[in-house]
């Protein structure tokens, strides 16, 4: 809590405390901590003196900003038309068996977060994905297995 | 204000200037359709269904927001205006949950009365009519639901809670046609920081924002709320036997309709299965009931062989002023002594005397609707939004107003977030501070000479004494900075008109008394006196304690505060009673229990309070109780105190009969029967009456309330002007001098009530708190008290919704304590001083400051009076409720 609160006062430390600055406040939040947790917009109300009811009004107004964190690496699967038609949904469920999370979820080791969204403007490239700023595109099981799968451990090297 | 003439519709009506046109129209008898307008509320033009023309400018414009002007032509209705409110109507509608008949709010819902003049295609909606993602309807709370499903986002709701309660539970959340009216983090509203009050219950348009469990009443009641001093308007809805709802009365001065949590929900216990319906006569160990007649023959035996100085009488803060009276004239004239006294002996008994000594009256010298208008408002030792909430709404809005708000308290109270000063000075600390700031005043030559010089004595040995008080000295003991303390002296001094408000954190100290007389000191000093928002303030607690002081319910005064010491007073009162009196002062509730304990008193009468929560070293009054030889007892529920008695009697609750109260302000109103008794349950003062006859006393042969009023007048000058006919609207405020004066808004004008009309300046000693923490104990136990419940908890513990939103005693204590101690959240701890142990349940909050906790009083299975500090306060014999020094420990 209290390594929270200093972290928060780096974060805030280039603003002047004005209610006007509530969207850059969160902004920076955002970047720095990857969402905003209930604790960082209490205390970006308390920083901003407004009411914490409005910090989540103007927050959850904005498709921008995240509520809950998310891994090192959000994958997101388009589910366009072009994607759907050529098979998003197995796309999908591939993914899914490979890093053991469903639709939405973070995993708990904050590795992967996975996500279905609209058009990602690749339809030539379809069924495809983003992983953080990369896309890739005309999935198959094959080349999914070969993005998500672990190099298998070599127990010798290990020891 | 000036007027404006305006034409609407062709039709010239006049406007008063800066009103709206929306405002102007309806105050004509003109309607124009809106739904986001509340007459109350700063306007925001939302709904767009108060749209109008007016000549000259091109555009329609929103009639809610636009200001009149002389010779405005304005035309509410044109093809344009109409096809555009039909379409935003019928958006509406295809997005709202059609369900009229099972409405709470049919018939008084907007939505359906802007439709009915606006009209839709039904066919048209029935096409279009979507079914809005379905957001579940929030029933957290314990006393009304937010159906979203319903919701018009007409924001009445957000703006109420900013604009009125100062409390922003709720904002819009998300975007588009998902948004909602929501709280932080779509959290439900119990889990927010709403404060329940229903101010936006009462104000939803539609039926979005809906009570849960009242229903429309058959009749309506006006009456004063039971709860707190404030004394609230209210409208009790009666339906049969029962009490259905409260509604706030908009035309009280007092609360101008609002209400806090208590007042509008907590009537549940009115009906209470629980309610005492039959005498208690004790056999053995139980109690068994018994006929009013067995009942009353028994105490009339066994009192008559008491009267004298063996008797006393605890009276009640709770009852009417005829109960109080009739209460202290048995007493007095019927058990022959001056041993009564009430609760006000554990809230205000410093300020009846501190105030006394400084002004010649001990009471609110100012009325609580001048506090918005107070250029400064200083709050010591109040936690106003808990204890006095709709007082705290007076502040907030004074606030708004750009009122100064200086808040002195150790804890960081709700009011800290409207203050511009904060002093978090140290528990038992308030004489230095006020001193303190006194100091700061002349050192900056802010005192008005004028009003010292001219209305004050004692001057020069005050100033002598503040030598004492040097700043630097100040911030040793008090824990403030100086340069604080300095600008708060500077503020208070020439923001004025500066009004102090405070309470128990200022009386229940060993040094209560000296903590009221430097308040009276701060006032005197800046001439804050006599003067309309200025004023010393106490808030006092119990709905009618002010009256029950009134009424003579204290050791040394009869009624309107005439001493009976004075042989000129006993005569009057012996003459008028027909009865010889005692001569000798009374003893006060803490030596009444002493007296008890010693066997010098053995017969008690005990009216509706609940000593073993209330008082301090709970274990030691029970013990004290025990001895008694013989103990009545009569309430509305079997208390824990009245456990201990010989016999109990069933009151009636204040809904079942007449009389009257008198508020924290001076206010005498009426309260009045809305229900019979409950099972054979009886008034206060008829019961009193009733043991009076049988006991062969007269001067008890009274037919109702209105007759004991009139003997009260006629005998308390400050209640002579005040009658049953003249308060039946509006209370008046004492004193009322005769028939014709209008009551007295303001104390001590012209001059002051004592002997020479001079206010008195009091030098000050400071003495530190009786037990302060050790190795032993370390930690410092101060008490407060919850929003949602009232005193011991015998009327609001017996409502469901209030116990949902407080369950169990709670000791708070800051975080960094917390950890030493390990503790987290939600532990169970015992708590222990040197006069016992509680346990309770932690709550860790940064609002208490390190090495203190603290605790309230509501709860019986957590009686923090176990623990709390009898030592008494020299003058006023109060005792020090506030500090007392403990250990905690997890069990
Ligand atoms: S009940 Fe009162 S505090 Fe709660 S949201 Fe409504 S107005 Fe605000
Ligand atoms: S809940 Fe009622 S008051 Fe609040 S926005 Fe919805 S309709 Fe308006
Ligand atoms: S503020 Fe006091 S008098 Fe008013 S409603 Fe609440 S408890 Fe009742
Ligand atoms: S549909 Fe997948 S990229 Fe356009
Ligand atoms: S009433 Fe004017 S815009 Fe809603």
């Amino acid at each position: 809590m209290l390594v929270m609160k200093e972290k928060l006062d780096i974060i805030l430390s280039s603003f002047s405390g004005e209610g006007r600055e509530l969207i850059p406040v969160l902004q920076k939040i955002q970047e720095e901590m990857g969402y905003l947790s209930p604790e960082a917009m209490l205390y970006a109300a308390e920083f901003l003196k407004i009411p914490p009811s409005n910090v989540f009004g103007v927050a959850s107004f904005y498709e921008q900003f995240r509520f809950s964190p998310v891994g090192k690496k959000i994958v997101m699967v388009c589910q366009g038309t072009a994607c759907h038609v050529k098979g998003a949904e197995k796309v999908m469920n591939e993914i899914s068996r490979h890093i053991g999370i469903k639709e939405g979820q973070t995993r708990e080791d904050m590795e992967y977060t996975l996500k279905g969204v609209a058009c990602i403007g690749c339809c030539a490239l379809a069924p495809c994905i983003t992983i953080n700023d990369d896309v890739h595109g005309r999935l198959t099981p094959k080349l999914i297995e070969k993005i998500f799968i672990k190099k298998p451990v070599n127990k010798k090297t290990n020891e | 204000m000036s007027d404006v003439n305006i034409i609407i519709d062709g039709i010239e009506v006049k406007a008063k200037a800066g009103k709206t046109i929306l405002d102007a129209a309806l105050e004509n008898n003109i309607y124009i359709p809106n739904l986001c307008h509340h007459p109350e509320l700063v306007p925001t033009g939302t709904c767009r269904m108060c749209l109008v023309e007016v000549e000259g400018i091109s555009s329609v414009v929103v009639a809610c927001k636009t200001i009149v002007r002389q010779g405005m032509s304005v035309s509410t209705e044109s093809p344009l205006i109409n096809s555009t409110r039909r379409a935003t109507l019928e958006l509406l509608h295809i997005n709202h949950k059609q369900d009229c008949t099972n409405c709470k709010k049919n018939g008084i819902c907007k939505l359906q009365e802007v439709t009915a003049f606006v009209g839709v295609n039904e066919g048209r909606l029935k096409l279009l009519r979507k079914n809005k993602p379905h957001v579940p309807p929030d029933k957290s709370n314990p006393f009304f639901k937010l159906d979203h499903d319903k919701c018009i986002l007409c924001g009445i709701c957000i703006r109420t809670c900013n604009e009125i309660q100062g409390v922003d539970a709720l904002q819009f959340a998300y975007r588009g046609y998902h948004t909602i009216v929501s709280a932080f983090l779509n959290q439900t509203i119990k889990d927010s920081v709403c404060e329940s009050c229903g101010e936006c219950v009462v104000r939803c348009p539609v039926g979005a924002l809906v009570p849960k469990h009242t229903s429309m009443p058959s009749r309506e009641v006006s009456s004063v709320c039971p709860y707190c001093g404030v004394g609230c308007g209210i409208l009790l809805g009666v339906r049969g036997d029962k009490i259905t709802s409260v509604t706030g009365i908009k035309e009280s001065p007092v609360n101008k309709g609002r209400l806090c949590v208590k007042g509008r929900y907590g009537y549940e216990w009115v009906n209470h299965s629980e309610r005492l319906k039959k005498p208690l006569i004790k056999k053995g160990e139980n109690f068994v009931e018994s006929s009013w007649d067995e009942a009353l023959t028994l105490i009339a035996e066994k009192l008559s062989k008491y009267k004298g100085e063996s008797f006393a009488t605890f009276s009640s803060a709770k009852c009417t002023n005829e109960d109080n009276y009739i209460i202290q004239k048995f007493t007095r004239a019927g058990m022959l002594t001056n041993n009564i006294d009430h609760c006000a002996r554990l809230c205000h008994a410093p300020s009846v005397a501190g105030l006394a000594q400084s002004f010649g009256s001990g009471a609110m010298t100012n009325t609580i609707g001048e506090l918005g208008k107070a250029g400064c408002i200083f709050a010591i030792g109040t936690n106003t939004t808990e204890s006095h909430p709709v007082i705290a709404l007076e502040v907030k809005s004074a606030k708004k107003n750009g009122s100064k708000i200086i808040v002195a308290n150790p804890r960081e109270i709700d009011l800290c977030k409207f203050a511009d000063i904060w002093l978090q000075h140290k528990p038992g600390t308030d004489v230095p501070l006020l001193m303190g700031i006194c100091k700061a005043i002349i050192n900056n030559g802010l005192e008005d000479e004028e009003f010292i010089n001219s209305r004050c004595e004692g001057y020069s040995e005050f100033k002598e004494s503040l030598k004492e008080y040097d700043l630097k000295n100040v911030e040793k003991i008090t824990g403030v900075p100086a340069g604080k303390i300095k600008e708060a002296a500077k503020v208070y001094a020439s923001m004025g008109p500066s009004s102090i408000i405070y309470a128990m954190g200022i009386t229940q100290h060993t040094h209560g008394t000296d903590n009221v007389l430097a308040i009276s000191n701060l006032a005197m000093l800046t001439g804050n006196i006599g003067k309309k928002s200025s004023g010393v303030n106490p808030l006092r607690g119990q709905n009618n304690v002010q009256g029950a002081c009134d009424m003579g319910a204290l050791p040394n005064f009869f009624p309107g505060y005439q001493k009976v010491l004075e042989e000129t007073v006993i005569k009057k009162f012996e003459s008028a009673w027909e009865c010889k009196l005692s001569n000798k002062t009374g003893i006060t509730l803490t030596e009444i229990i002493d007296a008890i304990d010693r066997k010098k008193v053995k017969a008690l009468y005990l009216v509706g309070e609940n000593s073993l929560l209330s008082e301090p070293d709970a274990n030691h009054v029970k013990e004290a109780l025990k001895k008694l030889e013989f103990f009545v007892a009569q309430d509305v529920f079997l208390s824990e105190t009245a456990c201990l008695a010989d016999v109990v009697l069933p009151a009636a609750s204040f809904a079942e009969k007449d009389g009257t109260f008198t508020n924290t302000e001076r206010r005498i109103q009426r309260v009045r029967k809305a229900l019979n008794p409950i099972g054979e349950s009886k008034p206060d003062w008829l019961i009193t009456c009733m043991i009076a006859q049988k006991m062969g006393i007269k001067g008890f042969e009274f037919s109702g309330a209105k007759e004991i009023f009139d003997e009260i007048s006629k005998l308390t000058p400050s209640y002579k002007g005040v009658s049953y006919e003249r308060i039946d609207k509006t209370g008046l405020q004492w004193p009322v001098y005769d028939k014709t004066h209008k009551g007295t808004p303001v104390l001590h004008k012209e001059k002051f009530l004592t002997s020479n009309g001079l206010g008195r300046f009091a030098k000050l000693k400071y003495r530190p708190p009786a037990e302060i923490p050790d190795k032993e104990y370390p930690l410092l136990l101060t008490t407060e008290r919850s929003l949602y419940h009232y005193h011991t908890g015998t009327m609001s513990r017996r409502v469901d919704g209030l116990n949902v939103l407080n369950s169990e005693e709670l000791v708070e204590i800051n975080p960094t304590d917390a950890e030493k101690y390990r503790l987290k959240d939600g532990d169970k701890v015992s708590v222990e001083s040197r006069r016992g142990r509680v346990n309770a349940v932690i709550k860790t909050t940064k609002k208490c400051p390190k090495g203190v906790i603290s605790m309230s009083f509501h709860f019986f299975e957590s009686p923090t009076n176990v623990i709390t500090n009898p030592a008494i306060d020299p003058v006023a014999k109060i005792p020090e409720l506030k500090v007392a020094a403990v250990r905690i420990q997890k069990t």
